[in-house]
């Protein structure tokens, strides 16, 4: 009764958008990558160069600085969003008055657009002007000035990206224990379970899914942050806060040296895909953990 | 009385203590850039004062009257816009077409459209500004610093969004209905129309909100495709740091206005927001 022209007709208009403005760069990056177009060189057309360009990232020690420091950011930032998000969900799970309201506040950091969050941790933190240099020297006697230490510029990073995205593991993990089956805790309780035998055995088992879909969810999103990190620090001081996105954007991007900018973008997406099926090995193939009789 | 987590006599106070802190960190550095934005540039020298005893409106008045800052605005306002409305539609119409007609791969491609997503947008703006700047150009009109290449790039990260989100909903909607409609006579166009639109129309409004934020907050496509005329309000926040650097005050006050879009939709979306962002993998 349905002609299929008619599906496709309608299907045609979002595979087109998506078809040029999706597939389209990602072919074009696939065969830049392999070329040595600059357009600045002597010879500004593009030649096939072979894997030379890939030969050269393997030795390119800024790039590979921030690789490594991106991995440390979403490592950091992913694992504290994971624990004070279930812990604030199991609270969440309690009776607690005011529960609404407390779920709408915590909702608003995942509205706010990544450049004014990276605009307001700017004004926390700036010298002079910011709350926490300030209370923090005064109370505490640190130091703070992430324009110029490295280790405390990395640390606000991180710290702004928990304030961040906290809220979505919360929100996510708390749809996930709000579903969980009643029977388990129950049979737990009459074997005479302590809370860390019931957390171990119980809830953990059940609730791996989800903590593995919210897992990759935001390892995915961390290694890809720019916009924050950018407004916070702007990849300072030095280049102790560059992470990979940031990388190919203020420093290989303004030289263009195409080829090899398409090169490390084809890596950073390799290296992204290789990461999460690591991380899918390591944590769904892993040996199944023992339950309760 | 015994519940999943029995709770002991205090315990549930301790809860509310962790939930009122953690509510204060999450509002404190809001709080803050609001602060900042009331407050002149003598204010602000000395000791942090989170009172706001008398509003400094210049902050905000030299923003809103600046010219750029008012076309900046406007490409945003226009840009999001467009992209909120057109996503929503050809959604619905590719929802639809997923749902209701027998369609070779049709699963393949609903799982192929979110992968656009997912992809770090880093990795495209190299390919992207050479497709905007040299390839996608007709005579002497390019995609680069157009609103309408914005519009059609933003679909990118939208369309996988509002169809994902849109497939549940049209899904729901009894085939029954559309089928006994074109019993009646109706043609595809006028079962979209009249039939399943009215009944979408909750749906399709979230989605709606939601894509318009997701362009109204997007930056680093804008800050790369751009360079005068179709600037967004993301970009020009941006831009603050690098220029004006220590105008503290009217950069709060930019700030507070790109922000306020998300205050006046939190409401309406916030059941929502989290589906969203976790590609409909969790729904509340």
């Amino acid at each position: 009764m349905r002609s299929q022209t008619t599906g496709w007709l309608l299907l045609a208009p979002t595979l087109v958008i998506l078809l040029v403005f999706g597939l389209g760069p990602f072919i074009y990056v696939l065969v830049v990558g392999f070329t040595n177009w600059n357009s600045f060189a002597a010879d500004p057309t593009a030649h096939f160069a072979g894997v030379q360009n890939f030969r050269r990232l393997v030795f390119d020690d800024p790039f590979l600085h921030s690789l490594w420091l991106t991995f440390g950011f979403t490592f950091f930032a992913v694992l504290s969003e994971i624990v004070l998000g279930y812990f604030l969900a199991q609270l969440l799970m309690r009776d607690l008055p005011f529960k609404g309201f407390f779920r709408t506040i915590h909702t608003l950091p995942l509205m706010v657009a990544p450049i004014a969050v990276g605009a307001t941790w700017r004004l926390l933190t700036v010298p002079g002007l910011g709350p926490l240099p300030y209370y923090l020297d005064r109370w505490l006697g640190i130091d703070l000035r992430i324009g110029t230490f490295a280790d405390q510029a990395f640390i606000a990073t991180v710290i702004m990206d928990v304030w961040h995205w906290t809220p979505l593991v919360t929100l996510t993990l708390l749809a996930a224990i709000s579903s969980l089956p009643k029977e388990p805790f129950e049979q737990a309780q009459i074997d005479g379970a302590n809370r860390a035998q019931v957390f171990w055995y119980v809830t953990l088992p059940l609730l791996k899914p989800a903590i593995l879909a919210t897992v990759f969810i935001r390892v995915m999103d961390a290694l890809r942050t720019v916009d924050e990190v950018w407004m916070l620090t702007g990849g300072g001081p030095a280049a102790a806060t560059r992470y990979v996105g940031l990388h190919i954007w203020r420093v290989v991007f303004p030289k263009t040296d195409y080829g090899y900018g398409a090169a490390m973008s084809l890596l950073t997406l390799y290296v992204t895909i290789v990461l999460c099926w690591l991380m899918y090995v390591a944590l769904v193939a892993r040996r199944e953990l023992p339950r309760s009789e | 009385m015994m519940g999943r987590s029995p709770l002991k006599p205090g315990r549930g106070w301790l809860s509310l203590a962790f939930w009122i802190v953690a509510s204060l960190i999450t509002l404190f550095p809001i709080y803050w850039m609001f602060v900042v934005s009331a407050k002149s540039r003598v204010e602000l020298f000395g000791a942090p004062n989170f009172i706001i005893r008398s509003f400094f409106v210049e902050n905000y008045t030299a923003t809103l009257s600046n010219p750029t800052f008012q076309r900046y605005m406007l490409n945003s306002i226009i840009v999001a816009t467009s992209n909120a409305l057109l996503v929503t539609t050809l959604a619905l119409l590719a929802t639809y077409a997923l749902s209701r007609y027998r369609l070779v791969g049709k699963e393949n491609i609903f799982f192929w459209t979110i992968t656009n997503r997912m992809a770090p947008p880093a990795v495209f703006l190299l390919p992207l500004f050479l497709l905007f700047t040299q390839t996608f150009t007709i005579g002497s009109f390019s995609l680069y610093d157009t609103r309408i290449g914005l519009v059609l790039l933003y679909c990118v990260f939208n369309l996988p969004f509002a169809i994902w989100t849109l497939r549940g909903i049209i899904d729901a909607i009894p085939r029954e209905l559309d089928e006994q409609a074109m019993v009646d006579g109706c043609n595809t166009w006028q079962v979209l129309t009249g039939v399943i639109f009215p009944l979408a129309k909750p749906g399709l409004a979230v989605t709606a909100i939601l894509t318009w934020v997701f362009a109204w907050n997007e930056y680093l496509f804008a800050a790369t495709l751009t360079s005068v005329n179709a600037r967004t309000i993301t970009t020009g926040l941006a831009e603050f740091v690098t220029v004006t650097g220590t105008n503290w005050g009217q950069m709060a006050a930019t700030a507070t206005l790109t922000l306020v879009p998300a205050l006046v939709f939190l409401g309406l979306v916030q059941q929502h927001i989290v589906a969203g962002l976790t590609f409909g993998a969790v729904k509340e």
